[in-house]
């Protein structure tokens, strides 16, 4: 559905993403992760043709998105990482305007909104402002929007973020229906829960894609095991263990110390190094790799080549 | 039809009735404007400060302030007892003129002699000035030619072996009201229109949502030219508003066609929306855009001719001025409201309009990328 080929694009001095190549498979669900800052919005950008790529190739149903901009736009719903609907119209009146703007018939038109209101659930809200709305109803409203034409594509860019829990969940199981649909998906979140859920997922880190598979296959492929122990002293303990050998990468949240090590026998070893150090570190147990732990051994790695 | 335009020029329509604000700037600023230009952007002058020193005291000397009294340009607020204190209040700018009257004044009129007299003008308005010294001088012919009257018994008009009969075109009472007004009205259609139009679409910018405008199949034209048509609405309205307003508060004569008057105003609109979209692309949050649009806005106004005539100006600003169409549009405007003509006295005008219109349109909507960057 997509192919990225070396992309590259830069602003000035900076350079956003990095010679990046991908492919994206029809109906596919592909999540696309990384720090702030990593380049996801600029690729999400440049496949949207809402920013034309500095050099490299990127084709969307093999169609060249620089050459053919607007058969792309038909192609493919972009959702925003800001709300991008208008504050002061209401929902009705900004579903027709986009309705307008993509030409969609006015024989099916009412019927069309009418199935968009109830799947996002906002028939009873569709005299609001849009800025009336919680960022929940919002964030459905723009999805129902970017729906409107039919898109084969959908693009969304961190379309939970900033949002309740219920209503995260809320969105998720109006994508499961978008996707059961038969629609690619492409989707940037910051939460790895949501990750999980995606056929596949790209690491992005300083405009590179470092990872890019089955989110079980890179917690399979890990390449560490995760121990987990309990201190009131976690910070210290923490420091006082990350750049031991075998320990590949430490952290500390509360009183939980969580680690990754390079082989389940270094963990008693560390437990003894602790006992010397009289520091208390107990509750020491194996535990089952997280999405999480994968990125933050790949942006380690990254970081010290 | 194209649905896309339409749901652009209906969208823009209700930002603009959604916001209170912008509506209260659009129908009362030209108001304020016009009243305010109407009264202060004169060169009437009317009872002037004026200080008298009378060193002649007598019958003929009364005489003569009280001429310039009953003429209604100079008011006499003071009196004093020398010349210093003549030009001490000129220097202070408490008085704008002053009148010297020497002692021996009337003795001189009564033996039939020249009697001379001093008349200081403060000039640091020179267009305040140049009128009171007229006003000053014709006033002293008149009680000059009244005396020669008096003396001789004959009536003086018989003497004159030229008569020159001046007759005002046009604006016969000579109000600069008549002269200004159909200016003030083109700078407050230019103000308008320039600045709501700079502000739309750095507006979407600042907002966001011009992300998702550039991923629909909506054309760079049809936003521009959507954008465009609510405002040129809200012009027609604020010329017909500011007319009106023209005709009963200050008894402005419109003697020319109206139609015509709205047609061509039509083609300068265009140039100030125009201008508007290339301030709008080109700025990055809206304060920019409403400072580009001011700093703008002020050097054509004053080539324009608005305040001060082109004539007066060194050549290279003459023919920089040949780049505002405000330039035009004040001819067009002063000629159909003043003069009554039409077309036929202004072609140079309506070609410049013709070209520059959409000329700077062209360029606004080329400028304008569907695109991020
Ligand atoms: N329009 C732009 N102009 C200049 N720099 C930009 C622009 N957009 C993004 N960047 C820079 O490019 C890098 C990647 O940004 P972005 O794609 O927004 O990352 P992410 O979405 O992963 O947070 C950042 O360093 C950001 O500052
Ligand atoms: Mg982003």
């Amino acid at each position: 559905m997509i192919a990225i080929q070396n992309l590259t694009k830069q602003f000035g001095a900076t350079t956003a993403v990095k010679n990046l190549s991908l492919a994206v498979n029809p109906g596919e669900t592909f999540g696309l992760i990384g720090p702030d800052g990593a380049g996801k919005t600029t690729t999400l950008r440049v496949i949207a043709t809402a920013m034309r790529p500095t050099t490299g190739q990127v084709t969307v149903a093999g169609i060249d998105v620089t050459h053919d901009p607007e058969a792309v736009k038909k192609t493919i719903g972009y959702m925003p990482q800001r709300f991008a609907l208008y504050p002061d119209l209401s929902v009705l009146e900004n579903l027709n305007f986009f309705a307008d703007v993509f030409g969609s018939p006015r024989a099916q038109r009412t019927e069309l909104i009418a199935r968009l209101l109830g799947f996002a659930r906002l028939g009873e809200f569709q005299t609001r402002l849009a800025r009336n709305l919680s960022g929940g109803m919002q964030k459905k409203l723009a999805l129902a929007a970017t729906l409107m034409h039919r898109p084969r594509l959908l693009l969304l860019d961190e379309p939970t973020t900033g949002v309740d829990p219920v209503s995260r969940r809320e969105f998720w199981d109006l994508l499961t229906q978008v996707h059961l649909d038969g629609v690619t998906i492409v989707i940037s979140t910051p939460y790895l829960d949501e990750a999980e859920r995606c056929q596949r997922v790209g690491l992005m880190y300083r405009g590179e894609l470092i990872a890019c598979d089955d989110p079980r296959q890179l917690r399979a492929n890990l390449g560490a095991v995760v121990f987990e122990a309990h201190s009131t002293r976690a910070l210290q303990a923490r420091k006082l263990i990350e750049h031991r050998a075998g320990v590949r990468v430490a952290s500390a949240h509360g009183d939980q110390l969580r680690l990754l090590l390079d082989c389940a026998e270094r963990a008693a070893e560390i437990q003894t190094f602790f006992h010397a150090n009289a520091i208390s570190v107990d509750d020491w147990r194996q535990v089952q790799p997280r999405l999480e732990d994968a990125f933050v051994l790949m942006i380690a790695q990254e970081k010290q080549p | 039809m194209n649905f896309r335009l339409l749901s652009i020029v209906r969208k823009e329509t209700i930002h603009i009735l959604r916001d209170p604000r912008t509506l209260v700037i659009m129908f009362v600023i030209p108001i304020i404007q016009l009243v305010l230009l109407g009264y202060a952007a004169t060169t009437d002058i009317r009872r002037l400060n004026t200080v008298v020193y009378d060193a002649d005291r007598t019958q003929q000397s009364r005489q003569l302030v009280e001429a310039y009294r009953a003429s209604d340009y100079f008011a006499i607020n003071a009196y004093v007892n020398n010349e210093q204190a003549v030009t001490a209040l000129l220097d202070r700018g408490d008085v704008r003129a002053g009148i010297i009257i020497p002692a021996g004044y009337g003795e001189r009129l009564g033996k039939g002699l020249t009697a001379q007299v001093a008349f200081l003008i403060d000039g640091s308005d020179p267009s305040v000035a140049s009128t009171a010294f007229a006003a000053s001088q014709s006033i002293g012919q008149a009680q000059s030619i009244q005396i020669i009257q008096q003396r001789t018994g004959i009536d003086p008009m018989r003497l004159n072996a030229i008569e020159v009969r001046p007759r005002v075109m046009f604006n016969p009472e000579l109000k600069s009201a008549n002269f200004m007004i159909p200016a003030v009205i083109g700078m407050i259609l230019q103000f308008l229109t320039q600045l709501f139009t700079a502000l739309t679409i750095v507006r979407e910018r600042e907002q966001g949502t011009i992300e998702q405008l550039v991923v629909t199949p909506i054309q760079s034209w049809e936003l521009v030219i959507g954008k465009v048509i609510p405002y040129i609405g809200i012009a027609f309205f604020d010329l017909a508003e500011v007319l009106f307003l023209g005709v009963v508060w200050f008894d402005i004569p419109i003697r020319g066609s109206v139609p015509l008057l709205l047609a061509l105003a039509t083609l300068f609109l265009l140039t100030t929306l125009g201008m508007g979209l290339l301030i709008s692309s080109a700025a990055r949050s809206q304060q920019e855009a409403m400072l580009l649009s001011f700093l703008t806005m002020l050097p054509m106004i004053f080539l324009s001719g608005f305040f001060f005539p082109l004539e007066a100006m060194p050549v290279w600003l003459q023919a920089l001025s040949y780049f505002v169409p405000l330039r035009y549009m004040l001819v067009i405007l002063r000629g159909i409201i003043m003069k009554g003509v039409g077309l036929p006295s202004f072609p140079e005008q309506v070609i410049a309009l013709l070209i520059m219109g959409p000329l700077i349109f062209t360029a606004a909507s080329l400028r304008f990328r569907k695109s991020l960057e």
